[in-house]
């Protein structure tokens, strides 16, 4: 039953636009149909995942196809059963938001074509997540990567959105030139591209050394690991907020599933692999936080956010694979347990946060930060569901995000316990890194939070903002209760992922089971001191409430005596991380303009700053444009007749045909 | 085994105030004044708890919830502490890092509570706590490590347990590095000199401080209690660590972790004496020189 299921699912998914597109004369009914297509898929998909997880009934099936190398075989195993989860989950909450926040009865055509390329990516991503030959694989991943562009490119006249979409499609072909390359050399070692002819693989010497160099780059890019994160902020900031939620929260981990399946198909991968995307996270982490931090722009500060969290999961993927290499199964149970976890836990809280900020985006017509604020008084819930958001994504208990990072956390101490001399044992020097990424990472949300919700308004339009509509807030209250669930109860879902690590691995279930009934035991005591700790505020909050009342009169705040305090004289977000920011301006180059006062009577002065992207604006963009304009001055010199090129063409075939032959 | 936990828990919660105290009579010592009696912080938590109030125009429930969430996830993070040896009511592998975080979360309310007034101070004031915390975070993390390996455990109970003897006499420079790294990361987190002053009058120089100038009545006091609190909680993990020693009977163990945390506060007064507040830019070194150390001490432990 399963296997129609997910057929079902990623047929229902993928067509759900189809009714906005024939029903454009009743605009409402369209789109409200399209929703409940997306939602209905979604929920007979999670089903199968549902099944596949707690129940261990996973699927193989095949079909011919007539497509050279390709075969229709999809396979629901635990670890894919894992990224089903998000990949259906939040495209149907982000349908529903959408319902309010792009409605088809006002935008009319750009609203049909949103819905179309929302329901082929998410329908495409699970085909991915589903995909048990190569050819099968690529394909869903070209989909998702056009279907990606085209929702970039949603408001499609804009300088900013065309520009945006361009790199997302460039960096994203450059990633997939490097899987085909990966997919080729391996598909010709085993005279096959069913994923199931791929076991045990080796990994040794400099050769298996490319080939993971090779995924570090494909599934790199997608994912947003620095330094190939450079479209991410763009594309994630110029969508719609709900095409940026399923962007930064799902579409982002495809590149993890596709990094984990893919070294699940090693035998024995070297620790150094382990090491390397280990660091990379790392770095992700650190310095995602840091330019996060330097960002005034809400979306983009939430996508840097999605390079930081990507850093977190690689560095769970990393401890896994350590502990691959060096048999040890409870570094391999916590590392994958927690970055899986992180995975889950992202796309719930940035989603979360991207609709939040999509909320405060239609009331107050910006993103700016710094023209915000005191929000939370005309929009309560969409502040306190923020807020949930804001506390998850730094990790603060009781909520998710907490667990995950704790997972990591525990994995990196696991590493101690590497015979001594083990190079390997330096990975437990990721926990402290992960304790730098949260303090780091709750001083942005306090900014973001402070800046945007609290305090009081920098502008007319924050004045006058309205609470969202509740199709809007109801997702968002949905991916607040999980978040909370998960953090309180996180005991739960170990088993889950207890399969998928064993299922990634190629370890017997039973090989885990110490380590995962310990991590168990521990994450009641979670739970346990969660519960203290609500406990503790209800109590504290009865106390306040009814015991110590005193009088409470209301006044100004407290500004030196001075007793006509401005919105202006308010701390803006920028001088809030200025200390921070300044510490990393070695990796950062801010450009600063600033016109200091002069004069005895200073008339005007000003100071503005803004942090561009290190490797785009810095890096990449001056290089490829110098590269153009010597590709420019080449073609001004070049014959442009057509026969000229036709016979460059044979020569080029000639030469590569004489050298097969001749040398190989 | 459940009532000595228990005990444990009392003693957390009533004796911080004292801890104050003593620090305060230090710094009048040093300073030849006579200096307040060592309970006032009692009497002022008591005072301001039967207060009413001030509440800023601009403030949302943020600001009302505030001091409520700090001290509770303070005394949360209590839940943990192994005072004296003594194994903590909970116990488990990795619990020093919710034990980083609920701290993290008091810290992360109250900065949110100061942001929410709008005033220009509290927003410095949380920005630079916010900040030096950040730092701080590894430092503590790395410590915290340098005990776990060298106890081999990862509970906090463990930490500070009875394997610490046998530690001390086989890993005693690591360990020393990590006492001095701890020593940093504790003045700083409780706001002491020479990063924050807690008596400065000047809200521009202030940190801690100025984040909570709007609080008054019983809010003030949840915040005063907490940070004491807060600084019980270093303390003890401070002195534990540096009389590493194993006692047998309880009294014995008792008593001389009462002494160590009167030499802790002692110590924290004198450093106040002696020191002036370094100048802002300087903070992140010290905490980045305080994480370099713990790194060290670990180094010597993994190679």
């Amino acid at each position: 039953m399963t296997p129609a299921l997910a057929v079902l699912a990623i047929a229902l998914v993928t067509a759900s636009g189809l009714p906005g597109l024939l029903l454009q004369r009743r605009p409402a009914l369209g789109q409200a149909l399209s929703c409940a297509a997306l939602c209905a898929g979604s929920a007979l998909g999670l089903a199968a995942a549902a099944i596949a997880l707690f129940g261990g009934g996973g699927f193989a099936v095949s079909a011919p196809w007539h497509v050279p190398l390709g075969s229709l075989a999809l396979r629901l195993d635990p670890l894919s059963a894992l990224f089903l989860v998000p990949i259906l989950g939040v495209p149907a909450l982000g349908a529903v938001y959408g319902l309010s926040y792009f409605p088809q009865s006002r935008l009319g055509a750009r609203a049909v074509r949103l819905q179309l390329y929302y329901g082929l990516i998410t329908g495409s991503m699970a085909l991915v997540a589903l995909a048990d030959n190569a050819m099968l694989f690529l394909v869903g991943w070209e989909v998702m990567a056009v279907a990606g562009f085209l929702l970039v490119l949603t408001d499609h006249e804009k300088a900013e959105c065309q520009k945006a979409a361009f790199t997302y499609l460039a960096a994203s072909h450059a990633g997939t030139f490097a899987l085909f390359a990966f997919f080729c050399v391996v598909g010709s070692q085993r005279g096959s591209f069913d994923f199931a002819a791929w076991q045990g693989l080796s990994a040794a010497g400099r050769a298996g050394g490319w080939l993971y160099a090779l995924l570090l780059v494909g599934f790199g890019s997608k994912a947003g690991l620095m330094p190939l994160h450079f479209w991410l902020p763009g594309a994630h900031s110029a969508a719609p907020s709900h095409v940026s939620a399923l962007m930064s929260g799902v579409l982002l981990k495809t590149g993890i599933y596709g990094l984990l399946r893919t070294t699940g198909f090693f035998e024995a991968p070297p620790a150094s692999w382990g090491m390397a995307v280990l660091a990379l996270g790392a770095v992700s982490g650190v310095l995602g936080v840091g330019l996060a931090l330097a960002q005034h722009d809400l979306k983009r500060l939430l996508a840097y956010h999605s390079v930081e969290n990507i850093g977190i999961i690689a560095m769970g993927v990393g401890l896994a694979l350590v502990g691959r290499a060096r048999g040890e199964p409870a570094l391999v149970f916590l590392g994958f347990a927690g970055g899986a976890l992180h995975v889950v836990n992202h796309s719930l809280f940035k989603s979360l946060l991207f609709y939040g900020a999509g909320s405060v985006q239609h009331a107050c017509h910006t993103r700016d930060i710094e023209h915000l604020g005191g929000l939370a008084k005309a929009m309560r819930a969409t502040s306190f569901l923020f807020l949930v958001g804001a506390a998850a994504i730094s990790g603060l208990p009781p909520l998710n995000g907490f667990v995950s990072e704790w997972l990591v956390a525990l994995g990196a101490l696991r590493a101690m316990d590497l015979p001594r001399g083990d190079a390997a044992a330096f990975a437990v020097l990721a926990a402290p890194a992960l304790a730098l990424i949260g303090g780091l990472a709750s001083a942005c949300f306090a900014k973001v939070q402070g800046t945007v919700f609290l305090g009081s308004p920098r502008s007319e339009h924050a004045a006058h903002a309205r609470e969202s509509p509740r199709a809007m807030l109801v997702p968002m209250g949905i991916l607040a209760a999980a978040c909370a669930t998960i953090g309180l109860f996180p005991a739960l879902l170990l088993p889950a992922l207890r399969s998928a690590a064993a299922a990634w691995a190629g370890l017997p279930q039973a090989a885990l089971a110490a380590p995962a009934a310990r991590a168990a035991a521990s994450a009641w005591w979670v739970s346990i001191v969660a519960a203290a700790l609500l406990a503790g505020l209800a109590g504290l909050a009865l106390l306040r409430r009814r015991v110590l009342r005193g009088p409470t009169p209301a006044a100004e705040t407290w500004g030196c005596g001075f007793s006509a305090p401005t919105s202006r004289m308010q701390y803006t977000g920028s001088s809030f991380a200025e200390i921070l920011t300044g510490r990393l301006a070695w990796v950062f180059f801010p450009r600063i303009r600033f016109r200091p006062p002069q004069g005895l009577f200073p008339r005007t002065a000003s100071f503005t700053s803004e942090v561009p992207d290190t490797v785009l604006d810095l890096a990449l963009s001056p290089a490829l444009s110098f590269l153009a304009r010597i590709a420019l001055k080449v073609r001004a010199w070049y014959p442009t007749r057509i026969h000229f090129h036709a016979v460059l063409l044979l020569l080029g075939l000639v030469a590569i045909l004489s050298w097969r032959l001749l040398w190989w | 085994m459940l009532l000595r936990a228990l005990f444990q828990i009392g003693l957390f919660l009533l004796l911080p105030p004292l801890l104050l105290g003593v620090v305060n009579r230090t710094k009048a010592l040093f300073a030849g004044r006579k200096g307040l009696p060592l309970l006032q912080a009692y009497y002022d938590l008591a005072r301001l708890l039967r207060k009413g109030a001030v509440y800023s125009r601009t403030t949302t429930w943020t600001f009302r919830a505030g001091p409520a969430i700090g001290l509770a996830s303070v005394a949360a993070a209590g839940l943990m502490l192994a005072v004296a040896g003594e194994p903590a009511l909970v116990s488990f592998a990795g619990d020093f890092v919710l034990f980083a975080y609920l701290l993290a979360l008091a810290r992360f309310f109250t900065a949110l509570a100061a942001l929410d007034t709008g005033s220009s101070f509290e927003g410095m004031g949380a920005a630079r706590e916010v900040s030096f915390a950040s730092m701080a975070e590894p430092a503590l993390f790395v410590s915290l490590i340098v005990l776990a390996r060298a106890t081999g455990t990862l509970s906090l109970s463990g930490m500070l347990g009875p394997g610490l003897a046998p530690a001390w006499s086989t890993a005693a420079p690591a360990l020393l590095l990590a006492a001095i790294s701890l020593y940093v990361v504790a003045l700083a987190e409780n706001a002491r000199i020479p990063v924050d002053d807690p008596n400065t009058h000047l809200e521009l120089t202030m940190i801690h401080e100025v984040m909570v100038l709007d609080h008054s009545g019983p809010d003030l006091a949840f915040i005063l209690y907490g940070a004491s609190l807060k600084l019980f909680l270093f303390g003890a993990i401070l002195v534990r660590v540096v009389l590493g020693l194993r006692f047998e009977s309880l009294l014995a163990a008792e008593a001389a972790f009462a002494a160590g945390m009167v030499g802790f506060a002692i110590l924290v007064g004198v450093t106040e004496s002696v020191m002036a507040r370094l100048r802002l830019a300087r903070v992140p070194q010290m905490l980045v020189g305080a994480s370099v150390l713990s790194v060290f001490a670990l180094v010597l432990l993994l190679r």
